[in-house]
């Protein structure tokens, strides 16, 4: 099977999660939306390492999966912490670094 | 070990005891501090004696060694090392200036006892010390310059040295932008060399500075005339000496070991040094010479009115200096630096007993409020009157034969020098006067109030502290005047360091009578001896004729004082009531202070505040302010996209992102 598709999916799954980021209002969701984003991106680095018959891209693929764990870890604590402070989990209220 | 080892020595042992008082400041218990500074210059003046003896150890004419530890500065053309010059001249300075330093130390040492700031005050004057040694011992301009600057910092830091008086860091800051000025020249003559000469280095510059310059061409001339307002302020000459009165706000052992014997007495030094050039520049040498003939009498005659006990021995130390000026400026080198001595010793003295009594008086230094001081205080009194007879040059004490040497040797060149000898006579008698107006003043008569509590009790007066200049009361968290005075006749230290200086001040003259012996001369020759001046010298019999004419100057101006202040007490008052524009013109120190202030000061500030309103108002705060609201003008229109909405933000990251994708697929296509 050709590459073609592989990509094709992956650019539907990163515009997916891109939209999901911009349009909704819930951090949860929004940090959803973040790893839909980079598996798209992870899902674009198996198929062109497929292809060229490489596995540098396998293992940033790997790499990838680490930094986005990491990153739902913070991102999970930030959400906790704004929950136990009884503030909202609504990005739009959530705008006190305003210049 | 050769002579420049034992001179790294001297220059290290000063160093040492300010770095070691500096940094245990707060772990030096009691006195130690002291102890520690006065044992550093003690070890330093004794490896001057053993540079002193292995220079002896070497011919007459090989006697100058050069040492340097490392590059100082070394850039295109420069060379400079941190080097220093070992001579007769040098060796000379290192043994006054580190053997007065540790008597005054010895002094200080039991002087400072209840002082708060007693390790602060060592670790000033040790490095102080390091500072003059550095001077007289470097072997190049740069490096005299950085002695020459670090004195005049100590000399700030120590006049200061009370720093919650306001009068004192008053006092201070005038020395130090006095010096300054001094600096200026200094260092502009330096300038002046190496752009001539290509070098800093004095064997080089006086090695080739007679074949480089014909005699009074006005490059020559020039060098001269800015080492002299180097020398001139610091050694207090006309018309920059008005912040060596003002000075004795300092401890009074400052006031000894700086403003008397060491520190003043570098532009002597600085004239003696480069002589080479001043015998290139005679009518530089003749202004020098004559500046300080007006700088003696001028001092001389302030000096009979002012009733400041320190300010009276202050001017005195001037018009001294004036002597030391006119000597070495008319080539008579080792006269005015055996003057410089036997000043050293005597004015160190004089205030050393006047440090003494001060306490006694509870700081008081007004002597119109002394009187009876001859019983309550007997050692005191003798060390003053042997001060005053050295100072007065009485017959056969040390002033008595360094001054008239210098007098002689100008009476000897004759023509216009005549006029410096006959005005050195004048002023040798105003300072006869002077001198014993002090003793006759202090010591005889009915006893003060202080005297009197001394005398009954055996204890000095505590009274409340204040400010001798401004009467104002002053508190004394910052030390003396602290709980505790301290006078001669109750402190061993005091005692010793005065007992000595005592019997130099009067049998220092005995190395160099006409006739006799020579020892300064003869030491000092080989550091002259290029000097076309070199080979004058008066006959003795001129020599005894000066000396006869000195005694008899000094003899009937002790009279005058005499008849003044002890036969007809009340004539003063007299004589004041008759000359009262001449006394307030003395008294107000021929208005020098108000002189300057219209000539210098007024119009810099004048400049100043013209260069404020326009230059400092319009165009530095247009351009800043500008600045300012150009930036803030750019900051609010950013700010305005800083809304806090995290989408607002994704969409622009996206969109910029979309952009920047969208650019490489046109233009890659």
């Amino acid at each position: 099977m050709a590459a073609e598709w592989y990509l094709v999916l992956s650019a539907l799954l990163f515009a997916v999660g891109a939209v999901g980021v911009l349009i909704r209002r819930s951090l949860i969701v929004i940090l959803l939306c973040l790893e839909l984003m980079l598996n798209a991106g992870n899902l674009a680095l198996v198929a062109f390492s497929r292809m060229l018959g490489d596995q540098d891209g396998q293992v940033f693929a790997l790499i990838v999966m680490v930094v986005a764990a990491c990153e739902v870890v913070i991102g999970l604590g930030l959400i906790v912490a704004l929950y136990r402070r009884r503030l909202p989990l609504d990005v739009d209220d959530l705008r006190e670094l305003r210049g | 070990m050769s002579a420049t080892s034992w001179a790294w020595l001297v220059l290290l042992f000063p160093l040492l005891g300010s770095v070691v008082t500096a940094l245990g400041f707060r772990l030096l218990p009691g006195r130690t501090a002291g102890l520690v500074g006065t044992v550093a210059i003690a070890l330093s003046f004794a490896c001057g004696v053993a540079l002193l003896v292995n220079l002896l150890g070497d011919p007459a004419e090989s006697r100058h060694h050069a040492s340097s530890l490392w590059d100082y500065a070394s850039a295109a053309g420069l060379d400079i090392k941190l080097g220093i010059f070992v001579d007769p001249l040098s060796v000379f300075m290192v043994l006054v200036v580190s053997g007065v330093s540790t008597l005054i130390h010895l002094y200080s040492y039991s002087y400072m006892a209840s002082d708060a700031g007693y390790n602060r005050f060592f670790s000033y004057l040790n490095f102080f010390v390091f500072s003059m040694l550095l001077l007289v011992l470097a072997g190049n301009f740069v490096i005299l310059i950085v002695g020459w600057a670090f004195v005049g910092f100590a000399s700030y830091a120590l006049i200061s040295f009370w720093y919650s008086r306001e009068t004192a860091t008053r006092a201070g800051m005038k020395a130090f932008v006095i010096n300054v000025v001094g600096d200026v020249g200094l260092v502009l003559a330096t300038i002046l060399i190496f752009r001539e000469l290509g070098s800093f280095d004095y064997g080089q510059v006086f090695a080739t500075a007679p074949q480089h310059f014909q005699t009074n061409e006005w490059t020559v001339v020039a060098i001269c005339l800015l080492l002299l307002v180097g020398a001139f302020a610091k050694s207090a000459q006309l018309p920059l000496h008005t912040w060596l009165p003002d000075a004795m706000e300092g401890p009074t052992p400052v006031s000894a070991l700086i403003h008397a014997a060491t520190m003043v007495t570098a532009g002597v030094y600085l004239i003696a040094r480069t002589h080479v050039l001043f015998d290139l520049a005679p009518t530089a040498a003749d202004i020098a010479a004559f500046t300080g003939l007006a700088t003696l009498l001028v001092a001389g005659s302030i000096a009979l009115v002012v009733t400041d006990l320190k300010r009276v021995i202050a001017y005195s130390t001037m018009s001294q200096i004036g002597y030391m000026v006119i000597g070495v400026s008319i080539g008579a080198y080792s006269a005015g630096l055996f003057h410089l001595m036997t000043h050293a010793f005597f004015k160190a003295l004089l205030f050393m007993a006047a440090g003494s009594i001060i306490a006694a008086m509870a700081n008081r230094q007004d002597i119109d409020r002394m009187s009876g001081f001859g019983r309550a205080m007997p050692f005191t009194a003798v060390t003053l009157i042997i001060g005053s007879l050295a100072l007065a040059g009485f017959p056969g004490t040390s002033g008595f034969f360094s001054k008239d040497e210098i007098l002689s040797f100008a009476s000897d060149r004759g023509g216009i020098y005549t006029i410096l000898a006959v005005g050195g006579y004048l002023g040798a008698l105003i300072t006869a006067i002077y001198s014993f107006r002090l003793v006759f003043r202090i010591l005889p008569g009915e006893p003060c109030p202080e005297a009197r509590h001394l005398i009954e009790t055996g204890h000095v007066v505590h009274a409340e502290p204040v400010n001798p200049a401004t009467e104002e009361p002053e508190d004394t968290g910052i030390g003396f005047p602290g709980p505790e005075h301290h006078i001669a006749e109750q402190a061993g230290g005091m005692r010793i360091a005065m007992s000595v200086l005592a019997a130099l001040a009067l049998v220092g003259g005995v190395v160099q009578i006409p006739g006799v012996d020579d020892v300064i001369g003869k030491f000092l020759e080989p550091s002259f001896a290029n000097s076309p001046l070199a080979a004058i010298h008066p006959s003795t019999s001129d020599e005894w004729f000066g000396l006869g004419i000195g005694s008899i100057v000094s003899v009937s101006g002790i009279f005058v004082a005499y008849l003044l202040y002890v036969a007809r007490p009340g004539s003063t008052a007299v004589l004041i009531e008759r000359l009262r524009p001449l006394h307030s013109f003395l008294f107000n120190k021929w208005y020098f202070d108000e002189a300057i202030d219209i000539l210098v000061v007024r119009p810099v500030l004048a400049v100043g505040s013209f260069a404020n309103r326009t230059f400092e108002r319009l165009v530095v705060d247009g351009i800043v302010n500008g600045t300012v609201d150009l930036v803030r003008g750019a900051g609010g229109i950013v700010r305005t996209v800083q809304s806090g909405f995290v989408r607002s933000y994704a969409l622009l990251l996206v969109s910029g992102f979309a952009g920047l994708a969208l650019y490489f697929l046109v233009t890659s296509s």
